[in-house]
Parts: structure tokens; C-alpha cells; sequence
């Protein structure tokens, strides 16, 4: 894909109008990345006018921070807002609600001001705006989906509604888990639990969770962070759903269902 | 002639004058031990807190989540507050000794607010034993739970036990005094009430009952109840139930920043500004370092203090915890609970002893385990289901950076999670040049 990065632009004497934060999963996971490829196909079918940081992007801090290792979120901070602040970035666009999270609430107060809204957010005010218009009959036509709140989305940052209104213009029977919304059951991952084994229970939270969405019949899991998607994905593989249920980013749905000619 | 003799006004006003210092001695306490925390400076916007407090407070705004168990809960906490006003009356009469002073004051409206305050006491009984009865469902984990083990549970019961008892003496009272009046009996003619709803209906009960023993009822009940009272109020700040005070503050001073953000450490970030920029540093080079997280109740903001004393141990965080429900240790009401438990008995030390001397406990370790606190996947459920805005999060955040930062203690792969952001600026070990990787053509 043919996507600057912000020193390249800055080299050519442009200033792009968005900053698309990867993040690290989006940069590095070979699942993710196919979210961020879709995203990224989405912004300059729409027209958006906008470059990634690449090998200058660092980790946000967050699972450092929430891992209970201030310093090191810190650090990483420090490095981040050096680097947005020097370029002048004004505006943010993530699809980690993780980063988004961090970006938007914790480096103000460091020093880093910036616009900072996530993908959901964003694909929304595209389909008002007209510049993504949804096919007639696409090929989730019909089909059963179901939308899993990511905490940091809802709870932490109250996104509910965005990503179900994006969800809504598919022609698909949009249903809900028992426990969505405010009341949404994490996936599992976040608190840095992504980075290590659960501690000793009865059962595993994704597992916990993926039962829930399977319960619905839905045959699209849709979520709206790349940690979440990992989750439950893991968990459909393990109760061997896998070729009849399929986890996507909301991002990876529109990308299919866009008009792009 | 009045009712009461000479020595009843004099026992009754030094009885209230000891209820009342007694609850203030202790309110005091409170207060000071909740002041053992550190500074957490609240931004302001007194608009959006005054709005909480009559939502959540008031209002029960978030209780609503569980519509039914709502409004039972609505009724006790109203019907209680409302028929309360019916004690200035009491207290009145006890110290004037008189006997139902206020019905030439109120007239007419006087019947009317013992019939609401009767209707409101049948109300009360009745949630008060539904309550009873669901404390003892087995559906209803969170009341089960090995969290209420021992005192917790018992704590329940006596305060559900109280509020039947307080209900039933009150209609009793009523009943008798009211029996008493219909007989012409001349003390209690002293005001004719004329006879209440619900209270009328028992006097079929006590209808063959000489007019001596309808009056040492009518005495038993009018003092058993006052004291009941007086007990209660020294009761409760002892017990979970000083929810019913403590809520109110609770939502004035509730977080109002996106749930999602964790507390800035400005000393840490001085100290890595001081790192990254050496020209910035004090050149005496001294950095005043303070504790890392927390490790004891001291460590931990009054906030947190004041959360700890507000849980009345609903559970409701629990049941919304994913780590909790998938059979993990822990729990965030646990968290609340120890950290008052641990507080307690700081307080308690304080006040003994003047100071704060070590006691080589600490609420780490001692009454919150590691296994706990780094179950979290910091979802903010428990933040988001506690009707009173308590924070549980915050807590084990605070504990957990003390883990980290003072004792090295952390999971093995935390610990390479930390490498690899540290060197490699993210949680995998991936070159920092291959973030550009899947924008080039494969």
C-alpha cells in the first residue's frame, strides 16, 4: 500500500490533515495489520488526507502503565509527545482504543495536546459526511452480527453508539450479546493481561466471553480493537467455530461493503 | 398530669445527650482516620457534582441498572428517612415530657402524616423482608459469596432485623396509645389523634387488654423504639450501612474524568524529564521521591478512604468483574472490604497512640494478595456498576504500581513485556524498524 509516513511528507514540503497512530498491533501483529491495511484503504477511498509515524511511532505506555511500571510509560510518553509536538500533529486517528485511551486522556497532562478520535468515531462522521456510502445487498446481506464493546471504547470512554449506527446501515440483523453496552464483559486483555497467562480460575475470559457472542447465532463477531479481536478470535478457534463464525474489525466490514468505484 | 414523671424527661435528655456524643466521638474518628490519606486535589466544576449527588445519591440513579431491586431498596431508604421526621416529635415529647406535642401545632395535617408515616412503615416492613428472604436465594450469587463470610453477613441481617424491629414498635405505639385514647384514658386524652390506617388494624390484638397493661405496652414500645433508634445511629457507623451518609459525599467527590484515565505521577515524570533533559534537573540533584503506588491504607488518597468506608458490600462490582466471574481470587468488593479493614484498624492505632508507629502489617500483602491484584484487566465494570461511585480500580492500580516499582514483583512476562517496550518500543519483540513493514508491497 502506498501510505506516507509524516517524515516523508514533511520532506516533501506537506503537512497532512490526520495522523493514522497505528499502534502496535496494527503495526506488528500479522492479524492487525490487515485491520490497519482496511482502515487505511477506507481513509484514501474517502479521501483523507493523512500519513503514519512508522519506525517513529512508539508504545503508548499504556500496558506498561497499567502493568503497574510508571516509569517506563513515561519514557514512553516523553518520546511520543517529542515526536507529535515536533511535527505539530494536530489531529489523531486510531484503531486501538488502548492508544486512543492513553492519547486522548493521559498526555494531555504530560504535554501532549492533540484531536485524538477513534476509528469508530471516524467512520461515522464519513458515512454522514457521504464520503463512504454503503453498497446495496453487500455481502453481509442477511447475515447475523453481533458488536463486542471494547472496555476502553465504552466504559472508559463512553463509545457506545458510533460503531452500532455504522453497523446498523449494513442490510444484517445487527443482535446484541446478554451483556453489551456499560454492562459489556471484557474480553480479557486488557490491564496488560494480553502480555501474560490468567491467573488460576475456572474458566478463561475470553472463553467466558466468546460463549456470550456465540450464544447470539451470529456469524460476524465485529470488534473495534485489536486486542479484543485476538480474544475472541482465540476463542471461537477453541470452541471450534471457526469456519462458520468469523471475528472482524468494524474497519475491515466497511472496507467490503464500501461503494469504491 | 402528664404521662411521664418527673425522672422519664431527665433519663430520656441524658440518654439523648450520650446517643449524640457518642455518634459525634465516632463520626470524629472517621473523619481523621479518612484524613490519614494523601492529597488528591479534585478539579472543579461544583455544577457536575451537585448533579451527581442528587442523581446518584438522591436520585439512586444507577441502583436502576436492577429495576426491581431498586425500588424496594427506594422505598427503605425514604420510607426510613420520612418516618424518621416523626422522632423530632419523639424527642420532643421525651425531653418536655409531653405526649404528642405537635397535634394542636400541625391540627388536621397532623393525622395525615401519621397515616403516610404508617403506610411508608408497612412498605418498609415488607422490602425489609423480601431483603431477608433474597439474602438467603442461592440464585442470587453476589449475597452468597464467600466475601460476606462471618461478619458481613451477620451485619446484614441485624441492620435488616433492626429496621423491622423500629417498623414494628412504631405501629405498635401507635396502636396502643391510639386504643388508649379511644378508652378516655386521661393521660393520652391530653391530645386526641383520633385512630391511624394501619395501626387501627391492631387493635383487635390488644383489644381484651386491661387499660395498665395497654399503657406499660404503650411506654415499652414509645421507649424501646426511641432507644432502637439511638442504637441504630451508634450502630451504624460501625457497619456498612453508613452508606446511607457517606454516599452523599461519595458522588460529590466522584471522578469525573473519562473512566478509562489512570491518575498522573508528576514525580516520575520530573524524574524522566530530569533524565531525558539533564539541563532541566535541580542542581543540588536532589529529587524528593515519594512512595511508589501504595503499599498501606496511608499510601492511598483520602478518597480512596472515604470509597472504603462508603461499600455496603453490595457485590455488584463482583459480579460484573470478568476476573471475578471466571473463578480468579479476585474481587472488588474484597478490595473495599480489606482496605476498610486495614483502615480500621490504622484508625484505631492512630488514635491510641497519637502517631502512626509501623506494626510490620500493610493492606499489600497482608490483606490484599498479588494473585488479586494482578488478575485486573482494569475493564472499569466495577467502576461502572458501583451505585455509590466507588472506584475499586483505582486501588489495585495503586497497589500494583507499589508491586513494580518498589519490590520488582511482577509476573515473568510482564517482566518481558517491559524489556521489549523498553528496547524495542513495543510489548513484542519486533525490530522498531518493521512498524513500516505491512505498508510496503508483499
Amino acid at each position: 500500500m502506498n501510505i506516507p509516513t509524516l517524515a516523508s511528507c514533511v520532506a516533501a514540503g506537506k503537512f497532512p490533515e490526520v495522523l493514522f497512530w497505528v499502534g502496535c498491533a496494527g503495526s506488528l501483529d500479522q492479524r492487525a495489520q490487515r485491520i490497519s491495511k482496511a482502515f487505511a484503504f477506507i481513509l484514501q477511498k474517502a479521501g483523507i488526507d493523512f500519513a503514519i509515524l512508522g519506525k517513529e511511532e512508539c508504545c503508548t505506555g499504556d500496558p506498561a502503565r497499567r502493568a503497574g511500571n510508571e516509569f517506563l510509560f513515561q519514557m514512553m510518553a516523553y518520546q511520543n509527545i517529542q515526536t507529535l509536538n515536533g511535527y505539530g500533529v494536530k489531529k489523531i486517528v486510531t484503531t486501538c482504543p488502548h492508544c486512543f485511551n492513553t492519547l486522548k486522556n493521559e498526555y494531555p497532562e504530560l504535554g501532549g495536546n492533540y484531536e485524538v478520535i477513534h476509528h469508530t468515531i471516524l467512520l461515522q462522521q464519513l458515512i454522514d459526511q457521504g464520503k463512504i456510502r454503503i453498497k446495496e445487498g453487500g455481502v453481509f446481506k442477511g447475515k447475523r452480527i453481533v458488536y463486542h464493546d471494547s472496555c476502553y471504547l465504552g466504559r472508559a470512554n463512553g463509545i457506545y453508539e458510533a460503531p452500532r449506527k455504522v453497523l446498523e446501515l449494513l442490510d444484517s440483523e445487527l443482535v446484541e450479546m446478554q451483556r453489551c453496552r456499560s454492562a459489556g464483559l471484557c474480553c480479557g486483555a486488557g490491564g496488560a493481561q494480553m502480555f501474560k497467562e490468567e491467573e488460576k480460575g475456572n474458566l478463561r475470559i475470553n472463553k467466558a466471553r466468546t460463549d456470550e457472542a456465540l450464544a447470539t447465532s451470529a456469524s460476524v463477531v465485529v470488534s473495534a480493537c485489536p486486542f479484543c479481536n485476538t480474544m475472541l478470535t482465540d476463542g471461537i478457534k477453541e470452541a471450534e467455530k471457526g469456519d462458520s463464525v468469523k471475528v472482524l474489525d468494524i474497519a475491515e466490514i466497511i472496507e467490503k461493503e464500501m461503494i469504491t468505484e | 398530669m402528664t404521662i411521664l414523671s418527673l425522672v422519664e424527661p431527665l433519663l430520656f435528655t441524658a440518654l439523648t445527650i450520650l446517643a449524640v456524643s457518642l455518634v459525634a466521638k465516632r463520626g470524629k474518628l472517621i473523619l481523621k482516620t479518612i484524613k490519614l490519606g494523601r492529597n488528591e486535589k479534585l478539579n472543579g466544576q461544583k455544577i457536575e457534582r451537585w448533579k451527581n449527588v442528587l442523581l446518584l445519591a438522591l436520585g439512586q440513579r444507577k441502583m436502576f441498572r436492577k429495576p426491581g431491586v431498586a425500588l424496594l431498596h427506594l422505598i427503605v431508604y425514604a420510607g426510613f428517612i420520612i418516618i424518621n421526621i416523626e422522632i423530632i416529635e419523639i424527642i420532643l415529647d421525651g425531653i418536655l415530657g409531653q405526649h404528642r406535642l405537635f397535634v394542636p401545632v400541625l391540627g388536621s395535617v397532623y393525622p395525615i402524616l401519621i397515616n403516610a408515616f404508617e403506610s411508608l412503615a408497612v412498605l418498609v416492613l415488607l422490602a425489609c423482608l423480601v431483603f431477608i428472604i433474597r439474602r438467603n436465594l442461592r440464585a442470587i450469587t453476589r449475597l452468597q459469596s464467600t466475601d460476606l463470610d462471618g461478619w458481613p453477613r451477620k451485619d446484614a441481617f441485624i441492620i435488616l432485623g433492626a429496621e423491622l424491629l423500629l417498623m414494628s414498635l412504631f405501629l405498635v405505639m401507635n396502636a396502643s396509645d391510639t386504643l388508649l385514647q379511644e378508652r378516655g384514658q386521661l393521660a393520652y386524652s391530653q391530645h386526641i389523634t383520633g385512630n391511624f390506617w394501619i395501626s387501627s388494624m391492631l387493635h383487635p390484638l390488644f383489644s381484651t387488654w386491661s387499660n395498665e397493661a395497654l399503657s406499660v405496652l404503650e411506654r415499652t414500645t414509645w421507649w424501646f423504639h426511641i432507644v432502637g433508634i439511638y442504637a441504630f445511629l451508634n450502630y451504624l457507623p460501625y457497619s456498612k450501612h453508613l452508606h446511607i451518609i457517606l454516599a452523599f459525599p461519595n458522588a460529590y467527590f466522584a471522578k469525573l474524568e473519562p473512566s478509562g484515565k489512570m491518575e498522573n505521577m508528576p514525580a516520575i515524570q520530573q524524574e524522566v524529564i530530569y533524565a531525558m533533559q539533564p539541563e532541566l534537573a535541580p542542581p543540588d540533584g536532589n529529587i524528593h521521591a515519594p512512595r511508589f503506588g501504595a503499599r498501606d491504607v496511608m499510601d492511598l488518597s483520602w478518597k480512596n478512604l472515604l470509597d472504603a468506608y462508603s461499600c455496603t458490600e453490595c457485590g455488584r462490582c463482583s459480579s460484573a468483574c470478568p476476573a471475578n466471574q471466571t473463578g480468579k481470587l479476585l474481587s472488588p468488593r474484597k478490595i473495599m472490604m480489606a482496605t476498610r479493614d486495614r483502615l480500621e484498624e490504622v484508625g484505631r492505632a492512630v488514635a491510641a497512640n497519637r502517631t502512626w508507629q509501623d506494626d510490620g502489617r500493610s493492606l499489600l500483602h497482608d490483606f490484599i494478595c498479588v494473585e488479586e491484584i494482578n488478575a485486573c484487566t482494569t475493564c472499569n465494570a466495577c467502576v461502572q456498576e458501583c451505585p455509590i461511585s466507588l472506584n475499586p480500580l483505582d486501588i489495585i492500580l495503586q497497589l500494583r504500581r507499589n508491586l513494580v516499582m518498589e519490590e520488582s514483583n511482577t509476573p515473568a512476562e510482564w517482566a518481558t513485556l517491559f524489556g521489549n517496550i523498553e528496547n524495542n518500543f513495543a510489548p513484542w519483540k519486533f525490530n522498531p524498524e518493521d512498524r513500516e513493514k505491512w505498508i510496503q508491497p508483499t
